[in-house]
């Protein structure tokens, strides 16, 4: 699609150490560490680091990471770019596109010169009553993950895990089931889609979930009844649904529960050995990255000759894009895969 | 729809530590399934039922057929198991809706399907499972399921679901074959117990009790018989018509590990006994009948290095006569008239010890040092054979354990309702070089609150971490109380410790004045020479 004689992305969208840096935008993307105009896809801290002068984000990111960082930690001044809403910057035309990731997230499009670039930041595919869907941009260049690239990673649909949670609780009503789940993203999901499944008990959670339900919340994304676990009488906490973060679920935090049944939710939770390693009794495979069908299928959406790589495994992955014609380049971007399940989880760490 | 029932039943099996909720998985299984599924599926898990219709080299098949080569390669390396490799990148043809397939049928067709075709046959069942799904098919087709269920905590979790009591469960159990029809009709109260006839089974076994000082007081010496506690396995022998089987304590079959004693059962009885490796009378450690268990099947050579005998202690059945209710001392006449008449090979009786009184037995109790005695029973001279564990019938009178004072050195955590307690604790002693060597691992003995201050103190003075397991400072000194020490290839200290536990914990003992590894070695000496006394 590109023109003949528009320049190829490799020209104006560079590799650096402190990560992609578009360059007669005079941005980065998602730097990892602190720069002067930073374009921040979502609010992972993989993703989101603090400090930077001038921040370009959604208004639900911005949200998020001023939560996270505090006041003036998250850019010493905020840009809001709502989706769909272009915005010319030293002549390169940049919007923002549904990643479908977590709340927030965004698909950072670029357009030099007649030739077209899209950085996904970290995306899935399947619905998620918490993310405004993924929509796919066509593009010369597609900068993806790879978190789940291997044709073993497909996960199933969330609904059926959730059911089989359920299930369990049924079963074990006496024991508490606490799920081991990242604060930001994951936890809002899990909550939403055991709202979607009819599950109107209250849901007791870590402190350390507390404040981004809160940023959702007020973001208008309804949660139902949230209650602190930490306060919570054991006996009120039989039969009860606690979200906590994965290194709290099988340690000491986890005493205070009922008999606990530790779950938890994760893509990484398909392959059964690295559920055994933590200790885990009820995997939930429920993933906010594409997986194996999902990146390949996004790459037909997108149309592009030529994808990115930016982190995860990416020889499965260039392998496969081989296969359908598709040039594929391994980025190996440093500090990526810090937060949510972009590694796969170690043995749950002490405190 | 049952083959997906079973793979949600496997997976939590597989993942849950507790027994309880074990036993609440098949307890839902049993009520939740039709016959003949939920029998089929209880037989699958125990093990009565093990497929070979699929080798390893078919599962390679099936995915070379469905994935590029490189991509199969990267998610073998990936996953490390066969099985779940083929089971998660396995993709559905399109447009496949048939149902998935029922237990039986995988049962029925397998059994009729010719080999050549047995490939396809699998391919066609696969496209109708998610992920889960197709990894219980395939490790159900390879006989590979492994889950963790014994026989025994099934007929725990028949006798939960059903009212009935565990040891009726046992006593037809193995007189009834999968997929057990009619042991669920009788269950449900829709039929009579099941009648075993001539088939070989299992009889509950008698237990004894721990006795404690109060229980000892009360002791009338006349009225008790005494035998020593031999340290190997107890088993239960039957044989008559319907052939011949060794059960465990648990009613497992261990025929197979034991072709040896199997050859000898040429009579028709039922007995109880201690299983043993005998060399010229004398009883072997008990780490030399450890070579011999949990095998399915066992060598000549094996055989020979580690010949197994049966120390008899019980008659149960004569022929057809059921000699449970009569007393210990009659059974005791007619174990010896047909031991004597019998005179099976490779089983001895256990000599009665005579005693005038209770204090005088006491010390042949202190008495007693060799490894291969672990205390004394006593048997109530009227009592008869009762199923279970009933108070005041028999005692186990195990002698004083030995104790060392040992250095705690790793601790690891533990699993269930302890996995976020650091509980298992492996402890050392000093050797002459000033070097800590360990010398065993105990996972009881202390308080909750013992457990508590422990688990504090190791996250306190970790000093290192391997997975798991963390090493802390030298700063904790057990007495751990153990059974006998033997030499051992296993721990860098060359010994090992029957049964340890922590005793206490010896707050007040600096670890530079914990035992040395000569006072250990010194006991193996002890315990060689009282038995070579003995002997």
């Amino acid at each position: 699609m590109r023109p003949v004689t528009a320049p190829h992305p490799e020209t104006w969208l560079k590799v650096t150490p402190s990560g992609l840096f578009c360059e007669p935008g005079g941005f980065f993307i998602d730097p990892t560490r602190a720069v002067d105009r930073a374009v921040i896809s979502h609010g992972h801290s993989d993703h989101a680091r603090p400090g930077h002068t001038h921040v370009l984000a959604t208004c639900e990111t911005l949200a998020i990471m001023t939560q996270r960082m505090g006041q003036g930690r998250a850019g010493e001044t905020q840009q809001a770019l709502p989706l769909n809403d272009p915005l010319t910057i030293n002549g390169v035309r940049v919007w923002l596109r549904p990643a479908g990731h977590v709340l927030g997230s965004a698909q950072v499009c670029m357009d030099w010169q007649g030739s077209r670039a899209v950085v996904s930041g970290d995306y899935k595919r399947r619905p998620d009553p918490t993310a405004t869907p993924f929509e796919p941009e066509p593009c010369d260049v597609f900068v993806t993950e790879a978190t789940f690239a291997l044709p073993v990673f497909r996960h199933p649909p969330a609904e059926a895990e959730i059911a089989r949670l359920l299930r369990s609780v049924a079963l074990f009503p006496e024991r508490t089931h606490v799920i081991g789940c990242y604060s930001l993203g994951k936890c809002q999901r899990m909550i939403a889609l055991l709202r979607q499944a009819g599950w109107d008990r209250p849901i007791h959670l870590h402190g350390a979930h507390v404040a981004l339900c809160r940023v959702y919340e007020a973001l208008g994304v309804k949660l139902g009844e949230l209650r602190a676990a930490t306060v919570a009488k054991k006996d009120d906490l039989k039969g009860a649904i606690v979200l906590a973060p994965p290194s709290a679920v099988a340690d000491r935090w986890a005493r205070r529960l009922a008999e606990p049944v530790v779950c938890v939710a994760s893509g990484w939770m398909r392959v059964r050995q690295r559920a055994r390693q933590g200790g885990v009794e009820l995997p939930l495979v429920i993933s906010d990255h594409a997986d194996w069908d999902e990146l390949l299928a996004t790459a037909d959406d997108v149309q592009a000759p030529e994808i990115w790589v930016t982190h995860g495994r990416e020889d499965a992955l260039i392998h496969a894009l081989a296969q359908r014609g598709i040039r594929g380049r391994a980025l190996h971007l440093v500090g990526r895969g810090e937060e949510d399940e972009a590694e796969p989880p170690a043995e749950a760490a002490a405190p | 729809m049952s083959l997906p029932a079973f793979a949600e039943l496997l997976e939590r099996l597989v993942f849950t530590p507790g027994r309880n909720a074990k036993l609440a998985l098949l307890v839902q299984w049993f009520a939740a399934q039709p016959d003949p599924e939920r029998g089929i599926g209880l037989a699958a898990l125990t093990d009565e039922l093990v497929f070979s219709a699929a080798k390893p080299g078919m599962i390679r098949d099936l995915g070379a057929s469905r994935i590029d080569p490189e991509l199969w390669r990267l998610s073998y390396d990936y996953v490390g198991d066969l099985a779940e490799t083929l089971a998660l990148v396995w993709q559905p043809r399109a447009g496949v809706n048939a149902p998935p397939p029922a237990l039986s049928d995988v049962v029925e067709a397998l059994q009729t399907t010719a080999k050549a075709e047995i490939p396809a046959l699998i391919a066609g069942w696969l496209d109708t499972l998610d992920a889960g799904g197709r990894l219980a098919l395939i490790k159900l087709v390879t006989g590979g399921l492994r889950v963790g269920v014994s026989a025994r905590l099934a007929r725990v979790a028949l006798a939960e679901w059903s009212g009935q009591r565990v040891e009726d469960i046992e006593e037809v159990w193995h007189g009834v074959a999968w997929p057990y029809a009619p042991l669920f009709h009788w269950l449900e109260g829709h039929a009579e117990r099941p009648d075993p006839r001539d088939q070989p089974i299992f009889r509950p076994l008698m237990l004894a009790h721990p006795l404690e000082a109060p229980d000892l007081a009360a002791l009338q010496a006349e009225a008790w018989r005494a035998e020593w506690k031999w340290d190997g396995i107890r088993v239960q022998l039957t044989a008559g018509p319907g052939g011949a089987r060794l059960w465990s304590r648990g009613g497992e079959d261990i025929s197979g590990a034991f072709p040896d004693i199997l050859a000898a059962m040429d009579f028709h009885a039922v007995l109880d006994g201690e299983l043993l490796v005998l060399r010229e009378g004398e009883v072997a450690p008990f780490a030399d009948l450890q070579q011999r268990l949990n095998r399915k099947s066992v060598t000549a050579k094996m055989q020979r290095d580690f010949p197994a005998a049966v120390r008899l202690y019980d008659l149960l059945f004569d022929g057809t006569e059921d000699l449970r209710p009569l007393p210990f001392d009659a059974r005791r006449a007619r174990l010896e008239s047909w031991h004597a008449r019998a005179a099976p090979a490779r089983m001895d009786l256990s000599a009665l010890v005579p005693f005038d009184s209770i204090d005088m037995l006491g010390r042949i109790r202190d008495g007693a040092r060799a490894a291969s005695i672990e205390g004394l029973m006593l048997k109530r001279a009227d009592a008869p054979y009762v199923a279970g564990r009933t108070k005041g019938l028999w005692w186990k009178w195990k002698r004083d354990p030995l104790t060392v004072d040992a250095v705690l050195m790793y601790a690891q955590r533990g699993h269930g309702k302890r996995s976020s307690f650091y509980s298992d604790y492996t402890f050392g002693v000093w050797r002459d070089d000033g070097e800590l060597v360990p010398i065993g691992k105990a996972y009881s003995g202390y308080t909750d609150d013992e457990l508590a201050w422990l688990d504090r103190w190791i996250r306190n003075n970790t000093t290192n971490r391997f997975g798991p397991v963390r090493e802390v400072e030298r700063g904790i000194v057990f007495e751990v109380a153990f059974d006998a020490a033997q030499r051992s290839t296993r721990h860098k200290s060359g010994v090992a410790l029957r049964f340890p536990r922590i005793a206490r914990i010896r707050r007040d003992k600096p670890p530079e004045e914990a035992d040395r590894l000569e006072t250990v070695e010194a006991m193996i000496d002890v315990t060689l020479a009282e038995r070579n006394r003995a002997g």
